[in-house]
């Protein structure tokens, strides 16, 4: 697939740059973190602590690997729905993070902290978790090890392929991705929250 | 009378665990390939080109298709001739689900308690059966590896016997309208139309069995399927949910019986990752 070489920590004038539709190959470390992994987060950040890792700059993948066989860096590894860590999103944000990974809706006051603070919801291709692991060279787990599957990794991707699906002027192509296609949109119900 | 040792379904859900996993079934390849032939938006392409790659790469170093390798559900129609010797048959389908996550290297993704713990059993047991006594002296057993990424975007809805063809489409629409973005469509729906409040949504996830394009033996509901087929793909989710006019590979539904005053219809929507694995045990002679 092709795209633009984007490397992390991000930065501020890059995230400017990136578009809803635009493709990106995204290089460098990122962290997973899921449900679990979010609220111990929050809790620690709400007791005024330090995060597991600092956020300025970062990007998190909303994600749980299978365990990874012998000689190989981690298992299969797509994206989980990222709707489920909406509740903690905005407050990360404001910590600094930048860029987050995932598949799926946000919230209206997601998108909203994503324009608000400048940052960037990339989708992985859901599903593709196989496909998606081959561009992971290294990963080591760096907080709550107890929560197994769903512990902070750490992960050095390599030309990881994205597509940016929120930008920081508050477009959402889940919202408006499918107008053309749709002959039957008006009826559409409700937000997921 | 015949018996069959519980170590042999140890075996035989074992390995069903690693095949559906590792290898998507036939039909659903061939619906994302055709698939791939009739989708027109560029994202959606993109999309289901990386899951024809992906399910190559899966395939060929037996690697999980997708990291949610599921609560592990499984369906067992039992003939009555045969006599279980040994464990439970609970215990030996988690035995069976445990010896193949933990040795094929299976995402563990299940946990003791709903609310409060939230603790990883570690071996993504227990697995969830559904029993039938069926006649004769052989046990068929289906796995289905179903993520809760896709079991979170079903639903269930006690309709009025009035509502009728309509009420089911618009409800069936209205549930992958909601939240089928977040899926990983393209889908495959099951839809369980009859029975009660707990009927309908075994029969939704039965249906997810069949064959998709694979339609219903009745006319009427194979015409059903059409519709509702035709109605979701309106919506224009597309691949991924970024837009495009491939948004379910296929709607399959299943009836029974109903009472009265119900129509209960259940949707349970599957990904593109729609996995099951099938196989079967003789009963050994006394």
């Amino acid at each position: 697939m092709k795209g633009r070489k984007v490397r992390t920590p991000l930065e501020e004038d890059i995230v400017k740059d990136l578009h809803v539709g635009e493709r990106v190959l995204l290089s460098g470390v990122i962290y997973t973190a899921r449900d679990a992994a979010h609220k111990r987060m929050a809790e620690t950040l709400k007791r005024g602590e330090n995060p597991p890792f600092d956020l300025r700059g970062q990007v998190i993948y909303y994600a749980g690997p299978a365990p990874a066989p012998p000689g190989v860096p981690i298992g299969s590894i797509g994206p989980t729905t990222s709707g489920r860590m909406d509740r903690y999103t905005p407050m990360l944000l404001e910590m600094g993070l930048k860029g987050m990974i995932g598949k799926g809706r946000r919230n209206p006051e997601v998108i909203a902290a994503i324009r608000a603070n400048g940052a960037v919801y990339f989708g992985a291709t859901g599903g593709a978790a196989a496909l998606l692991a081959k561009r992971v060279k290294a990963s080591r787990v760096i907080a709550y090890e107890d929560l197994g599957p769903e512990a902070i990794y750490e992960l050095l991707v390599e030309d990881f392929p994205l597509l940016v699906v929120a930008d920081s002027e508050g477009n959402d192509l889940y919202e408006i991705g499918p107008g053309q296609w749709s002959s039957s949109r008006g009826e559409r119900i409700g937000e997921d929250r | 009378m015949k018996y069959l040792d519980s170590f042999e379904v140890v075996k035989l859900v074992e390995e069903l665990c690693i095949e559906a996993n590792i290898r998507l079934p036939e039909d659903v390849e061939y619906g994302l390939v055709k698939a791939k032939e009739h989708e027109q938006s560029l994202y959606g392409q993109a999309v289901l080109d990386d899951l024809l790659q992906n399910v190559e790469i899966a395939r060929k170093e037996k690697m999980p298709l997708c990291q949610d390798c599921g609560m592990t559900v499984v369906f067992v129609d039992w003939g009555q001739e045969v006599l279980l010797v040994g464990k439970s048959l609970q215990e030996s389908v988690d035995e069976g689900v445990r010896r193949a996550y933990l040795g094929s290297y299976l995402r563990r993704s299940v946990v003791s308690d709903p609310l409060y713990d939230r603790k990883n059993t570690g071996d993504n047991t227990p697995a969830v059966v559904h029993l039938r006594f069926v006649e004769g002296s052989e046990v068929k057993i289906t796995v289905v590896p179903k993520g809760m990424g896709s079991e979170n975007a079903s639903a269930l809805a006690m309709l009025s016997p009035g509502e009728g063809e309509e009420g089911v489409i618009d409800f069936v629409k209205d549930v992958v309208a909601r939240k089928g973005q977040n899926a990983c469509p393209p889908l495959v729906v099951g839809v369980g139309i009859g029975g009660n409040f707990e009927s309908a949504p075994i029969l939704a996830k039965r249906a997810l069995l069949r064959p998709i394009g694979c339609r219903n033996a009745d006319e009427r509901y194979a015409g059903l399927e059409e519709k509702m087929l035709r109605h979701v793909n309106e919506l224009g989710l597309g691949p991924g949910g970024y837009g495009g006019k491939v948004t379910v590979l296929d709607v399959l539904a299943e009836f029974m019986p109903t009472h009265i005053a119900g129509l209960p219809v259940a949707v349970n929507i599957s990904c593109n990752a729609t996995r099951h694995a099938g196989g079967r045990l003789k009963g050994r002679e006394l």
